[in-house]
């Protein structure tokens, strides 16, 4: 019996060895271990034995059975080790192949721009106003303390629509200033408002488009004066330029709805067709200001001797220009994919004084 | 406005550096637009003798000269003309730059023959045009001398920009008032000593205007003067106007434009034997001509206040004199005129005739009313002096106006306005030096004077203290923190625009900006171009029309971006669209297009060009970020004409409120723009969209079901006369409290459906609710949706 079985053993260790593959596999355990297999008939032949028999024989094929299980599990694993090698082998791919961007679009600099002044203005406690394009003369140039005939008017090159029946014509809006009106006449001081937007003069070169955008600053209460309107701007332009320092010069100048009147230049340095703000032995025009004039103050309903404040205005994609390095301000408008990419930014920069402006 | 600087010093008496001026003209808020300074570029170049000019031997041109600067003498090859022995000439030697060819001298040879040098040209050395030979110095010019100080080229020429307001700068003499108060040196009084007449003019000066229009002339000065003679003016002056750009004439037309800028006085003389009988200031008839001093004939519109004798118009008041009465070489009897012009009537005139003088320039702007009388005999003296005859006693109309304008200033108010601490004298020192006379104590009683016809209040006056004192001295100041909550800055429609942009910018289109004006013939294929809002003057007849849409201008952009060779476009731009020229017409739009393909060619995924789909989505997105509620949004497969009919739609929000129109564009307009791609784009109506209840920030707890959700497709023949939103709809709405989600997987039409249908394959999510399904409730809801789905759009469950 004990030399029946060590054969036996020896035969299915050497067919275990032999299976090649997962079915061969099962065929020997079928042949061996299944209900008609040759270890599972020795165990049947048990039961016709004697106790006696059955001592010897019982333990030795129980050993058998596992043993061989034991031998099918190994090289099972085996088997699938080397299978699974096999799939994993067949699986390569070249991942140096290029993937698709995941789609991205950008944001105009100069929606960039004005979200970095809304965010800059509102630290200070400005709200951002806004008024129509289609403008009356009235809040155009008349309230603003430019009448008829005015030779500031000619300085304007203003659009006009055709006459309607009464013979007025609407303006396209040649600064943001009326919405300086617009709010002075539907709100109480204290007022501090910046007014982003589109702005229209019949003018065309590097420097100039038919439309383009300023922003408009107001300050109106009982004692604003010059003096806030330079700290104003050295912090607006210290943000908005990020860095430590900014000089200001103020030039006086002229603007009808402003008195005193003045033109802001920043010092800067050109260097290689480069400007960088902050230092440097030239000056930079930057923008226009002044304490609201009192006959403004008067064509706004409010009594100039009670209040005063100052107004500034100023070109955005000149700012934009200024801090991101275009040189051609007709390609702001001209919906280049090449330009819109290089100078766009991304969904997600977005502008915040606790992270920063640029990257 | 431009002037020399030596003819800034006639009335600054100031040692005071050219680099000083120009800081301080911008301190006091004269703008130094540039600066020119032949003198420094011109350095190098000197005097020197053609001592002989011989013919090259292998050019017929060519002259070989023999030159000597006083110390040295060297070989130069000539070609111009006029190289010949004995000339005086201005040399420039190897090592020089030449302005105006840009050009620096070497040494060189010129066929065959050694050159070290060059004799130049007035064109070379950028002082003039003349370029027909070298320049010729008379005799006595010294050799070896430098030729700026023999030629007097050390007189920079400034240019500075005039505010509108400033009149009194727009003389030379002003601007050295300006910066004599600024503390520059000291102003030199005028000589306007009385030039004596000496007969009665025959001429005469009546002002014929209605009592309502009598603030057009106040008044004209008149004076003749006999036996002049009218040459060339004195080199001096030819100097100075040339030196600013102006062109001599003749003494006579030279003096009034001396003057002009010298004093800001505008006259005008006329040859006093070319006017018939006397002058009169009165409107002018309608259709009454002139040959204007520009050469052109001018059609008089008819009540323009026209200078005219007793037969003809002679020129636009304060405008433009008359060709035929003007002043020649032949003038020997010759009328000055010294008037005062209204600046409103001048402005109209100038501007409805299309004139642009420096007499405009200056009426317009309001003269000094009070100077006429002293500018009349300032000019006289010239007269007299630079062309002889006598003069005769002034005649006049009309009269020198009242000027008694004062201020009531509160010294203070440099300070409370200005922000700058100065002392009341301090205050009055600066006014005083600026000619406003300064009364009483604080607040004072400021008398201004007339040349400043711009200094009406007390922040006049503030400004003219702190811009004399300059603006540098200001200290800086915060403005106090007040109040603001986080997030009040925006207004609800900014926030909207703001968060559009950032996600259309996520999902791939990018931002651009077009002009609010577009082409008319093409705003009216997008349902514009309405006479209102056509730009009356526009800059191009591209842009003479409000844009109804910016569909347009994204699309002609997608054009352009293909010529560039871009195999698509995906574009977006927030901004307003015209309705009508009201505020209200003025609207908010998001707008986006897509062409061309998907995406560009991968291997990893076929390409596809983009349809009516993907704006939809674009849409979508752009009405999520907006806060609109997207999923009670009702799809209409109507949209406005140019949109592709078949392909596009609209979402509302109840039957009226549009929020949206998308789809492919119509083939049709796109053909119109000239547009060879296919283009889908979406407008998002910002302003349409209802604004959010303000809701707590707080959510609230959220109580997450363990249950789990159960998914059942159906497969639902459709007619394709129903749309499938309505299906969908019907389905959602089967089972409230149970069904969560509902899409659509599958959309088969052809083998196996019958004609006219489609096969809708539709994933339910059904949500248990306190306990998991049973197989009989599922079978319940299956048979309340095949019954909603039934009822709403006829779909039966394909078996």
């Amino acid at each position: 019996m004990q030399e029946q079985i060590a054969s036996l053993k020896a035969d299915i260790s050497q067919q275990i060895s032999a299976a090649g593959d997962m079915a061969a596999l099962e065929d020997v355990r079928v042949a061996t271990l299944g209900k008609k297999g040759s270890v599972s008939g020795l165990m049947k032949g048990l039961g016709g034995m004697s106790p006696d028999e059955r001592k010897v024989a019982g333990p030795l094929l129980n050993s058998l059975k596992v043993d061989v299980a034991d031998e099918i599990a190994a090289r099972k694993s085996v088997l699938e080790a080397a299978a699974l090698e096999e799939r994993l082998a067949s699986e390569r791919v070249d991942v140096s192949l290029p993937v698709m961007a995941h789609p991205s679009g950008s944001i105009h600099p100069v929606s960039q721009v004005m979200d970095e002044i809304a965010e800059i203005f509102a630290s200070l406690g400005f709200d951002v106003a806004e008024g129509p394009d289609l403008e009356t003369d009235f809040h155009n140039f008349t309230a603003l303390n430019i009448p008829a005939e005015h030779p500031a008017r000619q300085d304007h090159d203003t659009f006009y629509l055709k006459p309607d029946a009464n013979g007025d014509r609407k303006v396209l809006r040649t600064h943001t200033s009326p919405v300086q009106i617009r709010t002075m006449l539907n709100e109480t001081p204290p007022i501090r408002i910046i007014a982003p937007g589109r702005t229209y003069r019949s003018d065309s070169d590097a420097t100039h488009t038919p439309m383009f955008h300023q922003v408009e600053g107001l300050v109106i209460d009982k004692d604003t004066h010059l003096g806030h309107l330079k700290g104003t701007l050295e912090a607006f332009l210290k943000a908005f330029f990020e860095v430590d320092n900014v000089t200001l010069r103020l030039r006086p100048s002229y603007f009808p709805f402003t008195e005193p009147s003045m033109e802001v230049d920043v010092q800067c340095s050109f260097d290689g067709g480069n400007v960088k703000i902050g230092d440097g032995n030239d000056w930079l025009e930057i923008l226009g200001s002044g304490m609201v004039n009192p006959r403004v103050l008067e064509h706004c309903n409010l009594d100039p001797t009670v209040y005063q404040g100052f107004a500034f205005g100023c070109g955005i994609d000149r700012l934009a220009m200024l801090k991101y390095g275009m040189n051609d301000l007709r390609a702001f408008f001209d919906s280049d994919l090449r330009w819109l990419r290089h100078y766009g930014f991304r969904a997600l920069d977005l502008p915040t004084l606790a992270g920063g402006f640029s990257r | 406005m431009k002037f020399a600087v030596s003819w800034l010093k006639d009335y600054l008496e100031t040692e005071a550096s050219l680099d000083d001026i120009v800081k301080t003209l911008n301190a006091v808020g004269l703008e130094v637009e540039g600066v020119e300074s032949p003198a420094e570029k011109l350095a190098p170049f000197k005097v020197a003798e053609v001592l002989s000019a011989e013919k090259h031997p292998d050019a017929d041109k060519l002259k070989v000269c023999k030159v000597s600067d006083g110390t040295t003498e060297m070989q130069i090859v000539c070609g111009a003309p006029n190289a010949r022995t004995g000339i005086k000439v201005v040399l420039g030697q190897p090592g020089d730059y030449v302005p105006g060819v840009d050009f620096t001298l070497k040494k060189a040879k010129i066929r065959g023959v050694e050159s070290n040098g060059m004799m130049c040209s007035y064109k070379e050395l950028e002082l003039g045009d003349d370029h027909d030979g070298i320049i010729e110095l008379d005799t006595d010019a010294p050799v070896g001398a430098s030729f700026v100080d023999y030629a007097k080229l050390d007189d920079p020429v400034i240019e500075i920009a005039i505010t509108p307001n400033r009149q009194d700068c727009l003389g030379v003499y002003g601007i050295a008032r300006d910066l004599a108060a600024a503390g520059l040196g000291a102003l030199k009084p005028l000589d306007t000593s009385v030039v004596e007449g000496t007969f009665d003019s025959d001429v005469s000066v009546s002002i014929d205007l209605s009592a309502d229009k009598a603030h057009a002339c106040p008044l004209f000065i008149g004076r003749k003067f006999s036996g002049v003679k009218n040459g060339p003016s004195p080199q001096w002056l030819q100097d100075r106007l040339q030196a600013i750009g102006l062109r001599p004439i003749s003494a006579l037309v030279d003096i009034t434009n001396y003057v002009s800028y010298d004093l800001g006085r505008p006259l005008h003389v006329y040859d006093a034997a070319k006017l018939n009988g006397n002058i009169v200031v009165r409107t002018a008839k309608q259709g009454e001509t002139f040959l204007a001093l520009d050469a052109k004939e001018y059609t008089c519109a008819g009540g323009e206040t026209v200078i005219a004798d007793d037969k003809d118009v002679l020129g636009f008041a304060g405008v433009i004199g008359g060709e035929d009465s003007g002043c020649t070489e032949e003038t020997t009897d010759v009328v000055l005129e010294v008037a005062l012009f209204d600046p409103i009537r001048t402005t109209i005139t100038g501007r409805e005739q299309g004139i642009i003088t420096d007499a405009r320039y200056r009426f317009e702007r309001g003269v000094d009313s009070q100077f006429a009388e002293r500018g009349m005999e300032i000019a006289s003296r010239m007269i007299v002096d630079l062309c002889g005859g006598t003069p005769s006693r002034p005649f006049s109309a009309g009269a020198v106006p009242v000027w008694d304008k004062t201020v009531s200033f509160r010294p203070e108010r440099v300070r409370t306005l200005g922000g700058l601490d100065l002392s009341a004298d301090e205050c009055v020192v600066i006014l005083e030096k600026l000619g406003f006379r300064v009364e009483g104590s604080a607040p004072f009683t400021v008398h201004v004077p007339s040349w400043r016809v711009d200094v009406d209040g007390e922040a006049d006056i503030v400004e003219e203290v702190l811009r004399i004192h300059g603006y540098d001295d200001i200290p800086s100041v915060q403005l106090p923190v007040i109040d603001h909550k986080a997030g009040t800055t925006l207004s609800a429609r900014q926030k909207k625009s703001r968060a559009v942009k950032r996600v259309l910018a996520s999902v791939g289109l990018h931002e651009t900006m077009t002009w609010s004006f577009m082409r008319r013939d093409h705003a009216v294929l997008f349902e514009g171009g309405d006479e209102s809002l056509v730009v009356d003057n526009p800059i191009s007849s591209e842009l003479d029309c409000m844009r109804p849409s910016i569909l347009p201008n994204l699309v002609s952009a997608v054009q352009r971006n293909k010529d560039r060779g871009a195999s698509g476009s995906a574009l977006f731009e927030v901004g307003p669209a015209y309705r009508d020229d009201s505020e209200k017409g003025q609207q908010l739009i998001a707008a986006g297009v897509r062409a061309g393909a998907r995406h560009e060619r991968h291997w990893a995924s076929p390409q596809q060009s983009v349809d009516v789909f993907d704006v939809k989505r674009d849409a979508l997105a752009a009405l999520d970020a907006a806060g609109a509620p997207i999923s009670n949004l009702q799809v209409f497969a109507e949209a406005p004409g140019y949109y592709h009919p078949g392909r596009s739609g609209t979402l509302r929000l109840g039957p009226k409120n549009i929020l949206a129109a998308f789809g492919e564009l119509h083939p049709g307009v796109l053909r119109n723009m000239d547009i060879d791609a296919a283009v889908a784009g979406f407008e998002v109506m910002l302003e349409n969209i209802p604004a959010q209840k303000k809701k707590s920030a707080n959510k609230g707890a959220l109580n997450l079901s363990n249950l789990q959700s159960v998914e059942r497709d159906f497969a639902f023949l459709l007619s394709t006369d129903k749309a499938v939103s309505d299906l969908i709809r019907a389905v959602k709405g089967a089972d409230k409290t149970h069904v969560e989600a509902v899409s659509v997987f599958d959309v088969y039409e052809g083998k196996g459906v019958p004609e006219g249908h489609r096969s809708i394959a539709v994933s339910v999510i059904l949500k248990p609710v306190g306990e998991t399904f049973s197989d009989k409730d599922i079978e319940q809801l299956s048979e309340k949706i095949c019954a909603a789905a039934q009822k709403a759009v006829n779909a039966e469950l394909r078996s």
